[in-house]
């Protein structure tokens, strides 16, 4: 059964001449149950498409429905995880979750909203963080709440965008391991935007590539055989698991010679845009 | 007696809670013109290792000696290259460049630093940017006048502070290249502190796992025996490199991982969660 699925999905915006084509038809369809993660470099359009899912970003042409149903707009049904976990800085952990949980379950009293916020809190290993406020947490502790949120409302799908992509590889391995945990626990349908070849492999049931944008599509999708439950050592100890891994280097360095190397060059280049955003998350957490 | 040599090396600092335990009986022997790369977590305490290598922290217990003497303060046999650049913003390329030379070798000719500063920027091919300020630069190009600097001063031993974690994938590939091909001519002494267990496997000839922190501690060194010049590519085929890719991440998410790391199973499940008929 296709439980999430996307088709002919195209965005474009106006431009001075024309229109800038940032998706073009682009087609996959997920069962339920399957972890696929869409992989593909920097601005090529991969978070644009995850953000039509969410229904955060209209859709030009195409469509998109979960569970049979098109969608409009953002809704409950779809839990996201974003690279930022966007907390609201006065309040606490649990009272970041709860916020989530008291829209889905409006009939709840106050105490269940809260015994359910702490029991994803207490899952992701931050039982003993309940009650500090964003500011005090590290930037792993806070995209641990994040996960705890985007579970807690039970989404019908989950939508993770870069989920670790601002945390160092080490910490972001780590996260790997509590998400998938909490994942296989029922196996919710997850799409997962990501430019991290081993995080996609040890996550995923398939992996979509993306080709460079403008007018970005599905460049290939690699079948990932690892069985489940996985563990980290058992993937990185498959016969398979190397092979696979080049498969997707090979597919993004193929990709990186159309572009990339031109902006390092640039007397002002990605890197001024570029880092704000690891203090962008700061600030608005901090501020 | 290895060239760089730290022994028995712990530091806290007190808080407001107390007293944290931040490194723990380090112990680390580097020998001339090795590269070495210390790999671990954020906030374990990697920075506060380069700190007191570079004499800008002193530990509370243990010895660090370079050459057999003694670190006790900042000197210019130690190079830092740290990981925000710390570029002074009025300067032009040239100029940050210069400003250390001239500071290092002030009995030289003019002409002779000049070309000594020139010699450096196009090591870093930088050459084309040179009269350019820090804020006209990528964040790629900022930290090579970095390395750039750190180079000129010729110091005995580099030490670099993840200097590649700000950069995107294909900026750090490129500078990761560098630093191998300018290591390679100079045979430098080098310590690398980074969180990328690849980034370590391909520049360094030994490889030292830190463990999480509080009271971090290094874990055992696993040498990497790929000979040089190492291709990224090649790599993914070489047994070694997914040998030591193994044992390195697997001390790091295991013995040497946060006791958090991992979903808690003791963890009470409210009913609630059964009533609204819900199974995660």
């Amino acid at each position: 059964m296709k439980y999430l699925e996307m088709w002919q999905l195209t965005k474009t915006y106006p431009a001075p001449v024309g229109e800038a084509v940032i998706v073009r038809d682009f087609d996959l369809s997920l069962e339920k149950g399957e972890f696929v993660s869409l992989i593909g470099h920097s601005g090529c359009g991969k978070s644009t498409v995850l953000s039509m899912v969410a229904g955060l970003t209209e859709v030009t042409a195409g469509g998109i429905s979960v569970a049979g149903r098109e969608i409009e707009g953002p809704g409950p049904d779809r839990g996201v995880v974003f690279q930022a976990p966007c907390l609201l800085p006065w309040m606490t952990a649990v009272e970041n979750v709860i916020l989530g949980v008291a829209q889905v379950y409006p009939r709840l009293t106050h105490k269940s909203h809260r015994e359910i916020a702490a029991y994803y809190l207490e899952l992701v290993g931050l039982g003993d963080a309940l009650d500090k406020r964003p500011g005090e947490l590290s930037g792993g502790m806070r995209q641990r709440v994040g996960i705890a949120r985007a579970f807690a409302i039970s989404p019908k799908v989950l939508l993770l965008d870069e989920p670790f992509g601002m945390l160092d590889s080490l910490t972001r391995m780590e996260l790997q391991e509590v998400l998938l945990e909490l994942w296989s626990r029922d196996k919710k349908t997850a799409l997962m935007v990501t430019h991290d070849v081993d995080e996609a492999l040890f996550l995923s049931d398939r992996v979509a590539m993306m080709t460079n944008g403008p007018s970005a599509k599905l460049g290939g999708i690699l079948e990932v055989p690892f069985a489940r439950p996985r563990d980290r050592q058992g993937v990185l100890e498959h016969p398979m698991y190397y092979d696979l891994r080049e498969q997707l280097i090979g597919f993004l360095e193929g990709q990186s010679h159309t572009h990339g190397k031109v902006d390092e060059e640039k007397a002002v280049a990605p890197a001024e845009k570029a880092p704000p955003l690891r203090s962008r998350a700061v600030n608005l957490e901090e501020a | 007696m290895a060239f760089l040599e730290l022994k028995g090396v712990s530091k806290g600092y007190t808080t407001s809670g107390g007293r944290t335990e931040v490194l723990r009986d380090i112990n680390l022997e580097i020998e001339k013109g090795e590269f070495v790369a210390v790999v671990g977590y954020s906030g374990a305490g990697k920075t506060t290792l380069i700190s007191m290598i570079a004499g800008l922290v002193r530990p509370d217990t243990g010895t660090i000696t370079l050459d057999g003497k003694p670190i006790t303060e900042p000197g210019p046999e130690r190079g830092v290259v740290f990981q925000n650049y710390s570029l002074l913003p009025w300067m032009n390329v040239r100029e940050n460049v210069q400003l250390a030379v001239d500071q290092i070798f002030p009995n030289w000719s003019r002409d002779q630093r000049r070309a000594h500063v020139d010699k450096y920027i196009a090591m870093v091919n930088l050459t084309p940017a040179a009269h350019k300020k820090p804020h006209e630069l990528s964040g790629g190009m900022r930290q090579r006048v970095s390395v750039a600097r750190a180079l000129a001063m010729d110091p005995a031993v580099l030490l670099l502070d993840e200097p590649l974690s700000a950069l995107d994938a294909l900026t750090r590939a490129t500078l990761q290249d560098e630093i191998e091909n300018i290591w390679e001519r100079d045979q430098k002494t080098v310590l690398l502190i980074t969180n990328d267990v690849d980034e370590g496997i391909l520049l360094a000839d030994r490889i030292i796992p830190l463990s999480a922190g509080p009271a971090a501690t290094l874990g055992a060194a696993v040498k990497v025996d790929i000979p040089r010049p190492r291709d990224r590519k090649a790599l993914n085929h070489d047994a070694r490199f997914k040998t030591i890719r193994g044992r390195v991440i697997h001390y790091l998410l295991g013995a040497g991982s946060k006791s958090q790391g991992k979903v808690r199973e003791a963890v009470q499940r409210p009913r609630i969660l059964d009533e609204l008929g819900i199974t995660a």
